[in-house]
């Protein structure tokens, strides 16, 4: 194989506001061969992007270059003049970003966005670009290649707008491709589906690739070479199978521990029986809620469908499900954000009142929401100590000296140095910023804390650290946690009970164990295989399963009739599944399933 | 364990901590430092302006103050006369002494500008921000009113209303104004304050029961204050050039009074002759308004700007 591009001994540094430079990659070598994919793997700040943005010639701005090559086919990009780079860009070498939804035009049909790129750069003629483009949706697998063109990007779904960055990147048959974490956003089931195309079509035709990404179990699928990264160094350089079997590196193995384990039986913490009370903290009672006008305790657009969840004090509850699955809906109920429609919320064994305005402000202390993006859920312009200050003020009472006393127990709890309670939240990491949203919910002294996608946002080393910490305070505090993932790994390496929603019904629920094993309701079945194990071949092996080509690339939707898993589930029963609603089965193993299959199907 | 380590002395740790973060200064570039030195040196000049004038604004002088010693001319032109030891900047078409009228101008000039600058913002934000928070039947009336307001060009709007009161006067002037610009801060405030509304940190503050006087003043008002002061150096310049060209319509501030725009409209004929005097006016307008514009454009690029650096480092 020929040497498609060189990075030689590469050097980027930022430019502060005092002239000095601060080293962002240092000397960083690697090749890509023509037709194989290099995966660069690291944290975030590890300068993976930075590395991958040099083959198009490109530093964000702040960075400038100060060293090494970049060669494409021989010539260096670093050195080349705007004239040479824009009949580069877009044309021999490709870029994917990281969110499809964010880029694509909502206004423009999906087929003038694919074949844009490459009729500018007049490599084709308007009709030869639709037919490629025609070409590249059948090759990935795309529904109705021949009609899909005259789409818009929101009448089709996030895994397929993925794949369609991909037509549009390939269209003009660039050299290399650089894809910076194309999947990171997207659900077990469409990750699958997304990798699995994104691997044929690369090997089909023919071009290289870099992957970048931090999730290394993804890499295993797809790479053929691995960089391994930590800030701006190579830490390992070595073929897939190589690094992922013998990692030679301290920092690899790192990498692989915080990987989380395939989600199976016996991983869930166990839980002190000292907390139990007679009532559970929180129990939801044949709960419908959903968007919209309330018609006859109906909302116009129903998500959650007898929904019975009950937590025990001192438990956590996991629950998992796609997007759009109502998972986050379900926790908005027991915050009291949206009123249900039908069915109660119970805590302590007293019903709450449905809306937020009507709660006490003693029942709202008990029950204390974490949002997903810390990004966004701490004010900017109030420093830590406000942040942390403000619930122990608001429910507590406490002032002066006190005040100050707990903020400092509180950083100490989420492990974070006293120092930060002087800080802004933009000074803090993801990380750091997660654990100071973490802590305003604790500052309350609550009893149940909903927890919604809490380490979504974050990579899995950082993501990792976090879940050790939720783990400690539960062993702490005797909090009740109710976890919001997609991610079932996380979910089963934390949760003593897991609840599996799908268009906003519980097909299952019960012990985490007893969850995980079988017999499965077919859809947990799905999300179990269908989560990444760190070993080359799985991805094949994985499509070949009947569930997976059953299940995956459909989505989720909500049905007034019937079981709404009717379309993807492989063992459905036609007239039956799509008409009845599926009744709810108490097994021997001590776990409900919602499933017109008997206990002795199951079993077969 | 590692917890019980830390757990040491938690209060003696936290009560070294400094209570309030490093100061961030905010370092402007060249055009901000001058242009803060300009606007210094106006007010100043509003402050004692009056004091240092050499003559009193509405003073026609002495024809025997422009006597040539040794010549003859007993009687000489005392209007449009070029800058001398007389008269440092000239005089206007009346034979006013126009260093005193910039000098006694900047007063009203500036401090009519001013007040009615705030008075926009007090209107303003107010009900922007009530729009933003309140119930969508608010928000509806009070846009669509805004709406009305601005659909009329804010000039006619305010040659209507001095003219149906007949005799305008400096308090009837700040009003008018005031009303007219409000409707321009009420869109920014409204918009600023709707995006701040659905962010999750408002949403926290809800989900924690705090009431609505809090989320205005902790929650949304520290998040919109830095686009506001931003807009607020702009409205005031606008402000300037609207009371300016109020005066210079002649419905503005009235004769004997001076203030900048009217005294540019005044000495026009002028520029005919090859006087300064209406040059000096435009000259003290234009100093004012693009200083505060370099300080605005500094500020704001510095805020984004430091941003922008941190995230690297």
């Amino acid at each position: 194989m020929s040497v498609l591009l060189e990075v030689d001994d590469l050097c980027i540094s930022a430019r502060n506001d005092d002239d000095e430079l601060t080293p962002i990659v240092k000397g960083v070598s690697f090749n890509v061969a023509r037709g194989e994919v290099v995966a660069l793997i690291g944290e975030s700040g590890s300068g993976k992007t930075t590395i991958a943005l040099s083959s198009l010639g490109y530093t964000k701005p702040g960075l400038e270059f100060v060293g090494g090559e970049v060669r494409l086919e021989g010539e260096d990009v670093i050195t080349m003049g705007a004239d040479q780079l824009r009949g580069l860009r877009g044309q021999r070498v490709a870029y994917l970003a990281q969110s499809a939804a964010a880029t694509f035009n909502p206004a423009l049909t999906i087929g003038e966005q694919v074949t844009e790129t490459c009729v500018l750069h007049g490599i084709l003629t308007q009709k030869q670009a639709d037919e490629r483009a025609e070409f590249l949706y059948r090759a990935l697998e795309l529904p109705d290649p021949d009609l899909l063109g005259k789409r818009y990007p929101h009448q089709v779904s996030g895994g397929q707008l993925q794949r369609l960055m991909a037509a549009t990147a390939l269209c003009g048959k660039p050299d290399l491709l650089v894809l910076d974490e194309p999947t990171t956003a997207l659900d077990v089931t469409t990750q699958i589906e997304v990798l699995k195309a994104f691997k044929s079509v690369i090997k089909q035709e023919g071009s290289a690739a870099i992957y970048v990404t931090h999730d290394l179990s993804v890499v295993a699928q797809i790479a053929d070479h691995i960089v391994v990264l930590y800030a701006g160094e190579t830490q390992e350089y070595g073929s897939a199978e190589q690094v992922v079997s013998h990692p030679g590196h301290d920092y690899t193995r790192r990498l692989m521990h915080a990987v989380r384990p395939p989600p199976a039986a016996g991983q869930g913490d166990e839980t002190s029986g000292k907390h139990r009370r007679e009532a559970p903290a929180l129990e939801v009672k044949d709960l419908v809620a959903g968007y919209g006008k309330v018609k006859g305790g109906k909302p116009a657009i129903t998500v959650l469908r007898d929904v019975n969840v009950s937590i025990e004090r001192g438990h956590s509850v996991g629950v998992i499900g796609e997007s759009g699955c109502g998972k986050s809906t379900l926790a908005r109920v027991m915050a009291g954000l949206l009123p249900a429609a039908q069915g109660e919320v119970l805590l302590d064994g007293e019903p709450l009142k449905p809306a937020l305005q009507q709660r006490s402000r003693s029942d709202l202390q008990k029950v204390q929401f974490v949002f997903q993006m810390a990004d966004t859920a701490l004010n900017p312009r109030q420093r830590i100590d406000h942040i942390l200050g403000r619930p122990l003020e608001f429910y507590l009472g406490l002032k002066g000296k006190e005040k100050r006393r707990r903020i400092g127990e509180l950083l100490q709890m989420v492990e974070l140095p006293q120092e930060f309670a002087g800080r802004y939240p933009e000074e803090l990491s993801g990380g750091q910023k997660q654990r100071i949203n973490l802590a305003r919910a604790l500052a309350a002294s609550p009893e149940v804390l909903l927890c919604d996608e809490v380490i979504s946002a974050l990579d899995s080393i950082v993501g990792a650290n976090v879940i050790e910490l939720l783990k400690k305070l539960r062993k702490q505090t005797g909090v009740s946690f109710v976890f919001i993932s997609h991610d079932l790994s996380t979910v089963a390496s934390f949760a003593d009970e897991i609840i599996v929603l799908y268009a906003g019904r519980v097909v299952e629920k019960g012990t985490t164990d007893a969850v995980l094993s079988p017999p499965y309701h077919p859809y947990t079945r799905l999300l179990i295989s269908s989560v990444p194990e760190l070993r080359v071949g799985w991805l094949e092996e994985t499509m070949e399963t009947q569930e997976a080509q059953a299940g995956i690339d459909r989505v989720v939707t909500l049905t007034d009739k019937g079981c709404p898993f009717f379309d993807r589930c492989p063992r459905a029963i036609k007239d039956t599944c799509d008409q009845e609603t599926p009744p709810v089965r108490m097994l021997s193993s001590g776990h409900a399933i919602e499933c017109h299959l008997s206990e002795a199907e199951f079993a077969q | 364990m590692s917890d019980t380590s830390q757990n040491t002395n938690p209060v003696t740790q936290f009560d070294e901590l400094p209570d309030a973060p490093p100061k961030r200064k905010i370092k402007l570039s060249l055009p901000g430092k001058i242009g803060i030195g300009v606007v210094i040196f106006w007010a100043i000049i509003v402050i004692i302006g009056p004091t240092i004038s050499p003559y009193h604004e509405a003073d026609i002088l002495d024809e025997e103050l422009f006597i040539v010693p040794g010549s003859d001319e007993m009687y000489p032109d005392t209007d449009f006369q070029p800058p001398s030891k007389i008269v440092w900047l000239g005089s206007d078409y009346l034979g006013r002494d126009t260093l005193s009228r910039i000098l006694f101008g900047a007063r009203t000039t500036i401090g009519i500008s001013l007040i009615a600058t705030l008075l926009a913002y007090l209107i303003g934000v107010t009900l922007g921000i009530a729009a933003a928070v309140g119930s969508r039947f608010m928000d509806m009336a009070l846009s669509r009113v805004n709406d009305a307001l601005l659909a009329i060009p804010s000039i006619m709007f305010a040659l209507v209303v001095i003219a149906a009161l007949n005799s305008p006067t400096i308090p009837w002037l700040i009003l008018i104004t005031g009303i007219i610009y409000a409707c321009s801060v009420f869109r920014i405030a409204r918009s600023l304050g709707q995006e701040v509304m659905v962010s999750d940190f408002v949403e926290a503050a809800r989900v924690r029961g705090e009431g609505l006087w809090w989320i205005i003043t902790r929650e949304i008002l520290p998040n919109i204050a830095m686009p506001l002061a931003t807009d607020f150096g702009l409205r005031f310049v606008w402000i300037i050039l609207f009371i300016s060209s109020l005066s210079f319509l002649g419905l503005g501030v009235q004769p004997p009074a001076s203030d900048w725009g009217s005294m540019v409209k005044e000495n026009l004929p002028g520029l005919v002759y090859g006087s300064f005097a209406p040059l000096i006016p435009a000259l003290a307008i234009a100093t004012l308004t693009i200083s505060i514009n370099m300080i605005v454009d500094d500020i704001s690029a510095h805020s984004g700007g430091k941003l922008a650096k941190r995230m690297i480092s």
